[in-house]
C-alpha cells in the first residue's frame, strides 16, 4: 500500500475511521482541531455520526452515552479540555464502557499556551476523576504509530470495556509525516453489536434481559467487590498492555527515558554523544500506564544515569524513581511551557549530568 | 374473574425508594403505562439523573444508564446517534437539570434533539437533604437558606419552560401538575403527546412536572400537594408553551 503525506490531527481521525469509528464527539481547543473538523466531513461519508458539543463536559457525556448503547466511539481533546473531562472518564471508568479517547497535548497549567508539551503526564496517568480506577495510555511518537494505535485501541478499550488514552503531544498533532493508513475495519452492524457487547443498553428486545449501565452502589460491600472487580481487570492490562522500545541499552552509560516527541529528539542526542565519544541509550515508554518497569531490568553493566527527558517540570521522573528503584542516580532534563529543547541542548546537558554522578 | 386494574408492566414489582406523598412514583408510572400502551417497553432507552430519582431504573422495566450530574441531556445525544429510530428520554430533576445541567439542557434544545426529556420540578434538592434550588420559590425555606429564599440572596426561581420554549428547536414544551387525580390524567396525555412528537422526529420535546417533596418541604403529604397547587402553580403556570402544527 502506497504512503500518504498527512498532518498529524487528520491522520488521527482517519485511523479512527478506519478502526470502525462510528460516533465522534468534539469540541474546539488548540493543537486538536483538525481532528473535529476531518470528522465533521470525512466521519458521515463512512456511515457515522459527528457532533460538535458545546463544552469537553457534554462531549465525554455524549461518548458515554453513545457507547453505553453500543457505539464505537472516538473523542479528541488537548489538556485543559481533558481537564474538563476528568469527572465523566472515572465515571465511564465505573460504568464499564469503552471508548477512546486522544489527547494532543499543550503546555500548563490553566490554558497555558498552545505549544506542545507533556505536563499532562499525571493527568493521563493519574487520573484527575475521583475514586479509583485505571486508564490504559498509550503515547505515540509518530503519526504512523499514531495511526497503528488508534487503529487497535478500540479492540483493547473493548476488551476491558474501559476507556484507553492516547498521548500525543502538540508536535504530533500539527506536524506533517507520510503515512500507511490501515483498511476501514467496517461498521458493526446490530447483530455484531449484540454479540460483542451484550451489555449494552439497545432496548429490551435486542437482548436477553434488561441491561442497565451505572456507578451508584449505595452498599460498601457491594461498592468494594465493584471496585475489586475493576482492579482484576486492571491486573490483566498490567500484564498484557506493557510496551515499550530500547535503544543501545547495552553498551549506554546514560540512560534516557523519554516518551512522544521528546524521543524523538533523544534518539538524535544519541547520535551527537556518540561523536563525542560518549555511549548513550534509551527506554522510550509506549505505554505510559501500564508503565514498562521491566524495562529497566535491561540497563547493561555500564549506565551511571538514567534521564527522565520530558516536556514538563518533571513528572514522568517519579515512575522512572519507581523502576530505577535505587540501581542507578535519576536525573531530569526538561524544559516546558511549550519549549522543544533542541537536540544539542539536551545532548550537553546530559553530558553534564554524567559529569557530575562520575 | 374480568380484570379492571392491573399495574403496567412498565414498572418493576419492586418497592419504590421515594418519600411518601412524594410524585416521583406517579411520575414514574405514566411514563412507564404510555410506554407499554405504545408497545415501546422494549424499544426505549432512558437516562437517570443525580438526585433522587437516580433510583428510577431500579423501577422502570426499560433499558437505562445512569448520568453524571447534570448530563443527561448529552448522554441522551450520544444514544441518539446510535440508535435513531428508538424511544429515547432523560428522566431529571430540578437540581439536576435547571442547575448543574442548565448547559446540557440548553443545548440539546438547541440542536432540536429528538428525545423527550422529562423534568420533574419539586423546588428543592431531594436526595442531598433540602437545599436551595434555582427553582425554589423566594420565601420558601431550604438548609440553605433557613429564613427562605430571597431575590438579593439568590435572584428568582428559573422557569425552565419559559426558558426552553424561546429556543427553535424546542418544539414541544409543557407544564403540567402532579396534585390530584385528573391532573395526573391530563399529564399522562401530555406524555403521550410528547412521544408522539419525539416519533415525528421534529425536535427536541420537555415535559415539566410540578411535583411535590414533603419530606424537605416539612409538610405532610397532602399539604405538600396544597402548596404544588397553591404556591407553584402560581408562579409556575401550568400551561402548554409550545407544540407543532398537526399536534
Amino acid at each position: 500500500m502506497s504512503k500518504v503525506l498527512m498532518k498529524g490531527n487528520e491522520a488521527f481521525a482517519e485511523a479512527a475511521i478506519r478502526g470502525g469509528c462510528n460516533c465522534y464527539f468534539g469540541y474546539p481547543i488548540t493543537p486538536q482541531n483538525e481532528v473535529p473538523e476531518y470528522m465533521s466531513h470525512e466521519l458521515p461519508k463512512a456511515g457515522g455520526k459527528f457532533v460538535q458539543a458545546e463544552s469537553e463536559l457534554a462531549a465525554v457525556n455524549m461518548a458515554y452515552g453513545a457507547a453505553a448503547s453500543g457505539g464505537r466511539v472516538f473523542i479528541s481533546t488537548s489538556s485543559p479540555g481533558l481537564a474538563l473531562m476528568q469527572e465523566g472518564l472515572g465515571f465511564i471508568c465505573s460504568c464499564e464502557v469503552p471508548l477512546v479517547a486522544m489527547n494532543v497535548s499543550r503546555g500548563g497549567p490553566g490554558v497555558g499556551g498552545i505549544q506542545p508539551g507533556q505536563a499532562d503526564y499525571f493527568q493521563v496517568t493519574r487520573g484527575g476523576y475521583n475514586g479509583d480506577a485505571k486508564i490504559p495510555v498509550f503515547a505515540p511518537s509518530t503519526i504512523q504509530e499514531s495511526v497503528d494505535m488508534i487503529y487497535e485501541c478500540f479492540d483493547i478499550a473493548d476488551k476491558y470495556r474501559n476507556p484507553v488514552i492516547i498521548f500525543a503531544d502538540g508536535m504530533l498533532g500539527q506536524m506533517m509525516e507520510p503515512v500507511e493508513l490501515p483498511p476501514h475495519k467496517g461498521l458493526a452492524t446490530p447483530e455484531e453489536i449484540r454479540e460483542k457487547k451484550p451489555w449494552a443498553i439497545t432496548g429490551k428486545n435486542n437482548h436477553e434481559g434488561r441491561n442497565v449501565v451505572k456507578s451508584l452502589r449505595l452498599q460498601p460491600d457491594v461498592l468494594e467487590k465493584h471496585v475489586e472487580m475493576l482492579f482484576e481487570k486492571y491486573a490483566e492490562a498490567e500484564k498484557e498492555l506493557v510496551r515499550y522500545k530500547t535503544m543501545n541499552l547495552d553498551e549506554a552509560e546514560i540512560v534516557f527515558v523519554a516518551f512522544g516527541t521528546m524521543s524523538r529528539i533523544c534518539a538524535e542526542a544519541i547520535e551527537l554523544l556518540e561523536e563525542k565519544g560518549v555511549k548513550a541509550g534509551m527506554i522510550r515508554p509506549i505505554s505510559l500506564w501500564p508503565f514498562p518497569k521491566k524495562a529497566f531490568d535491561e540497563i547493561g553493566s555500564k549506565a551511571k544515569i538514567v534521564i527522565s527527558t520530558e516536556l514538563s517540570m518533571g513528572q514522568m521522573i517519579e515512575d522512572v524513581k519507581m523502576a530505577v528503584a535505587g540501581r542507578w542516580p535519576v536525573g531530569l532534563i526538561n524544559r516546558t511551557g511549550g519549549i522543544v529543547p533542541s537536540s544539542i541542548e539536551v545532548a550537553e546537558r546530559a553530558l553534564k549530568a554524567l559529569e557530575e554522578v562520575k | 374473574m374480568k380484570t379492571i386494574f392491573k399495574p403496567t408492566e412498565g414498572m418493576l414489582p419492586v418497592d419504590t425508594s421515594y418519600c411518601p406523598g412524594c410524585t416521583h412514583g406517579i411520575a414514574h408510572r405514566i411514563i412507564m403505562e404510555v410506554l407499554e400502551e405504545r408497545g415501546d417497553l422494549g424499544n426505549t432507552i432512558g437516562v437517570v439523573p443525580i438526585g433522587c430519582s437516580i433510583n428510577a431504573h431500579h423501577f422502570m422495566n426499560i433499558d437505562m444508564c445512569e448520568s453524571t450530574h447534570g448530563r443527561a441531556p448529552a448522554i441522551a445525544s450520544g444514544i441518539r446517534r446510535v440508535h435513531p429510530d428508538k424511544v429515547v428520554f432523560t428522566y431529571q430533576g430540578d437540581g439536576d437539570l435547571a442547575s448543574i445541567g442548565a448547559g446540557e439542557i440548553i443545548h440539546a434544545a438547541h440542536r432540536g434533539e429528538k428525545f423527550t426529556t422529562f423534568f420533574i420540578n419539586n423546588a428543592i434538592y431531594g436526595m442531598t437533604g433540602g437545599q436551595m434550588a434555582p427553582t425554589t420559590l423566594i420565601g420558601q425555606k431550604a438548609t440553605t437558606c433557613v429564613d427562605g429564599r430571597t431575590v438579593e440572596q439568590a435572584g428568582m426561581p428559573l422557569r425552565m419552560c419559559e426558558i426552553l420554549s424561546q429556543i427553535d428547536c424546542a418544539v414541544f414544551v409543557e407544564r403540567v401538575m402532579l396534585n390530584n387525580p385528573a391532573n395526573v390524567r391530563k399529564a399522562k396525555a401530555v406524555v403521550k403527546k410528547a412521544l408522539e412528537i419525539q416519533d415525528a422526529k421534529l425536535g427536541f420535546t420537555f415535559v415539566e412536572f410540578l411535583s411535590s417533596c414533603p419530606t424537605n418541604w416539612g409538610l405532610a403529604p397532602k399539604d405538600a400537594l396544597k402548596f404544588v397547587e397553591n404556591e407553584m402553580a402560581s408562579y409556575y403556570p401550568v400551561k402548554n408553551f409550545k407544540t407543532p402544527e398537526g399536534f
